[in-house]
């Protein structure tokens, strides 16, 4: 087996290299996996208050239909999502270890050593499989150690790894498709979104008794989620996942000997001879637009399932007396759901100031690869090529939540016969989560012109605004590290009542502290 | 065109330029010569407004290239050592865009040039070579009218033929067009070919400035004699390096400007035999670039 000698060495490499992501998505998908075991045992002790959960539309799509009312069918449902990240990280992985190094031209280097040809992709399969395996017994350990049976703590540990599997080998298949890493991760994360959507329509379809109940078993997402842990535990439809692996597994090897190192089986297109690009804005917009795009798509898809399970919520919580009565003082049913919508609302603001983040330092990536140089070479100066950008890590955002909040009102709206009256209250809501957003947006500029090498610093904004929001949901924080987040200071909305002062008061702080950063760049060596 | 006095820029605890000279006069390609790290790519960063100098005074088409930056870079064009391009344009896409950043491309020009230079256009920048990558970046520099181009070993990567294209190319400009250049390069056949002065700097200072033919006068002739009597006085001679004899054969390195004394000495003794070696321009340089040189 000459065409793997050294795939020792490239694992070695590919675990060194992954020292800390991997085993640390592994931990954490358990940890939370675990965890759930004992939350939602808490907080739905009965079967029937968990069919009850379980039966609204939105949930449906989100996480496919409940095997049954026990504990384990219960954890396994709420946890539907998590699957489909695994498979997300598998192929990325893949993808990270195959194709991307052929784009940048590692792989001609150590294939040039005593490598075989398909060395590289045996590497990063048996890496990430393995890591699925690892994985799944971890799962199955820790689902048992709740108590669970053991057999079903099995079986989902199957479920997350086959996911795992399927969309590693589907990664592997994309890797020999395109020469463009970027592409490659398209395709493959297109097929795990068809996956998903086909499992979504077809539960949608059999919950309410439709034709379409079928197209759940055309993906493999489907079938992971029909192996149903804890109820059946059909084993055989692991089997099948695990033979659908094999079979794009063979595929990719078969792709990989049709052609060369560094090219894809499509060919690369080519572009057009003169460019219609003049200015920094209009690259800019061609640097960003894939990114906004897919923001905003993701923005719209979120706003409609939060709008979707809205009532749902409202309905699941009336049913507590205890909720009830608590949130009969904040103002009935209106203002049950309306809370859980501005919850929601916060959320969908803390994910777009990592947009906000993600584009803001997309001006350091183009400074330190060298791309920076060349225009500010020309007769741009930095104040228009940093603006250029900060166009989109300003407005992308309001884009993104523009979309969500329309999207969360139609889906709202639609459920409870008021759209053109919720549309403009949920738009609203989201945008007014804009002045937070453009304060850790402002920070990200301020340490990319003061303090370049830091900027990966930045995104400590969100992450420090995530941990503070989902800490002081759970238990009492001290009012100050509250105030930390400048999405303590917005308005609890839709419902609440609205001020102008902390709105001026964060785009002053957003505008000093981005004026700063601008002000820095502007004084600073380039690339520095 | 160019002028830097007393050049200081200190990155950390080095210095990467320690009071550097450097004078370029319009219309004349000037030759930037130095080992790796002397400091080329970081004055040809001041120059154009990138970097900050720490100390001293740098003048670029009569403007201050920090605060003037903009203004100036409609006057000149730059091309990297390493040219980095956006993966998802197409190679004519990028010249096409930064030339009109730069205030606009001479399409007929543009088309001529990637003729000469045999570059597809049309190509994905993730697909070009090194070499094309850097086509891509000179094409949009010559394209452009400006009167300045600052070339930081541009042809790093180029074939032997495009290397010819390329010195074709630059003396056009400086002929025909009269544009000033400055050329950072490590290829001495480029230099001797294009260049009207050259500046060679080590450690951040320029440690010659002039012609080719003043700095032909620092080289020094290779001479092995054999000789009649025996070699006294020659090691005192001034201008006399390296001298070393076995069995009545003398080899040693002597200044040009000090060839005519010490010939007459060797006369005075008598030759059997004489081999002299020309001035070459790599041995000064060498000799420039080591570390003792400065000394």
């Amino acid at each position: 087996m000459t065409s793997l000698a050294g795939t020792g060495g490239l694992v070695r490499l590919i675990l060194r290299r992954d020292r800390i992501v991997l085993p640390l998505w592994i931990v954490l998908l358990t940890a939370i996996s675990v965890s759930y075991v004992k939350e939602y045992g808490d907080l739905f002790p009965t079967p029937d208050s968990r069919v009850k959960y379980a039966s609204n539309a939105g949930f449906i799509t989100l996480y496919g239909e409940l095997s049954g009312s026990s504990l384990g069918e219960f954890v396994t449902w709420r946890l539907g999502f998590v699957p489909v990240m695994v498979g997300l990280i598998s192929l990325l992985t893949v993808i990270r270890h195959t194709r991307v190094e052929e784009e940048t031209g590692r792989r001609e280097l150590l294939g040039a050593t005593v490598v075989g040809r398909h060395a590289q992709l045996a590497a990063a399969l048996i890496t990430v499989l393995g890591a699925n395996l690892v994985l799944a017994v971890l799962l199955a350990l820790g689902m048992h150690s709740q108590d669970l049976p053991l057999a079903g703590s099995i079986a989902i540990g199957i479920l997350y790894a086959g996911t795992g599997w399927f969309f590693a080998a589907l990664g592997a298949v994309a890797a020999q498709l395109t020469a463009s890493a970027g592409t490659a991760r398209g395709i493959a994360i297109g097929v795990l979104g068809g996956a998903y959507v086909l499992r979504a329509a077809g539960d949608t379809s059999a919950h309410t008794d439709g034709p379409l109940a079928w197209l759940s078993y055309l993906s493999p997402i489907g079938w992971a989620q029909q192996i149903h842990p804890y109820a059946q535990n059909r084993w055989w439809l692991a089997v099948a996942l695990l033979a659908a692996t094999v079979a794009l597994i063979g595929a990719a090897v078969a792709l990989a000997v049709r052609r060369d190192v560094g090219a894809g089986i499509l060919p690369d297109r080519l572009g057009p001879a003169d460019g219609k690009l003049g200015s920094p804005l209009a690259l800019a917009w061609r640097l960003h637009r894939g990114l906004l795009a897919a923001w905003t798509v993701g923005f719209a898809l979120l706003g409609l399932l939060f709008g979707g399970v809205a009532e749902g919520v409202g309905d699941m919580m009336r049913d507590d007396p205890g909720i009830q009565e608590m949130f009969q003082r904040m103002g009935g049913a209106a203002g049950l759901i309306d809370s859980f919508l501005a919850g929601v609302m916060t959320l969908v603001g803390l994910i777009a100031s990592a947009y906000a983040v993600q584009a803001t330092l997309r001006m350091r990536v183009e400074e330190s690869s060298g791309r920076a140089e060349p225009v500010l070479a020309t007769a741009t100066s930095r104040w228009q090529w940093a603006a250029s950008h900060l166009v989109f890590s300003l407005l992308g955002p309001a884009l993104a939540l523009l979309a969500a909040g329309v999207a969360e009102g139609l889906a709202y709206g639609a459920a409870i016969g008021d759209v053109s009256g919720q549309v403009p209250r949920l738009v609203g809501a989201a945008l007014a989560q804009l002045p937070a957003v453009w304060v850790l947006a402002a920070i990200a500029i301020a340490i990319f012109g003061l303090f370049p090498r830091a900027s990966m610093v930045s995104w400590a904004g969100p992450a420090v605004c995530i941990l503070i929001g989902l800490v002081s949901a759970g238990v009492s924080t001290a009012g100050w590290i509250r105030d930390l987040s400048p999405f303590t200071h917005l308005p609890s909305l839709p419902g609440g009542a609205v001020s102008a002062g902390p709105f001026v008061a964060l785009l002053a702080i957003a505008l000093v502290v981005a004026f700063a950063g601008l002000i820095g760049l502007r004084r600073r060596d380039l690339p520095a | 065109m160019i002028s830097t006095e007393g050049l200081v820029k200190r990155f950390g605890r080095t210095r990467a330029l320690d009071g550097l000279d450097l004078t370029v006069r319009t219309g004349e390609v000037h030759g930037f010569l130095g080992p790796n790290g002397a400091g080329k790519t970081t004055t040809i960063r001041i120059l154009l407004g990138m970097t900050r100098a720490d100390g001293g005074t740098a003048r670029v088409l009569d403007g201050d290239p920090w605060s003037d930056a903009t203004e100036l870079h409609r006057r000149l064009a730059y091309v990297p050592g390493d040219v980095t391009l956006w993966p998802n344009l197409s190679g004519g896409e990028a010249i096409d865009l930064l030339g009109r950043m730069r205030g606009g491309v001479d399409k007929k020009r543009k088309a001529e040039l990637l003729e000469r230079f045999d570059l597809d256009p049309r190509k994905k920048a993730r697909a070009y070579s090194k070499g094309n990558r850097q086509k891509v970046a000179l094409v949009a520099a010559f394209a452009s009218d400006v009167e300045l181009l600052l070339l930081d070993e541009p042809t790093s990567g180029l074939d032997p033929l495009m290397e010819e294209v390329f010195r074709d190319v630059v003396q056009e400009i400086s002929d025909r067009d009269g544009r000033t250049v400055l050329l950072s390069s490590h290829i001495l056949s480029e230099v001797e070919a294009l260049c009207d002065r050259v500046t060679i700097i080590r450690a951040g200072r320029a440690v010659e400035s002039g012609t080719l033919n003043e700095l032909r006068h620092l080289t020094r002739t290779s001479i092995q004699a054999e000789l009649v009597g025996p070699m006294n006085g020659l090691a005192q001679l001034s201008g006399v390096h390296d001298l070393k004899e076995i069995d009545g054969h003398v080899q040693f390195d002597v200044d040009t400007d000090e060839i005519n004394p010490v010939l007459r000495r060797l006369t005075e003794i008598g030759v059997r035999s004489l081999v002299s070696q020309p001035p070459s321009l790599e041995e000064l340089f060498l000799r420039l670039y080591e570390p003792e040189a400065v000394k």
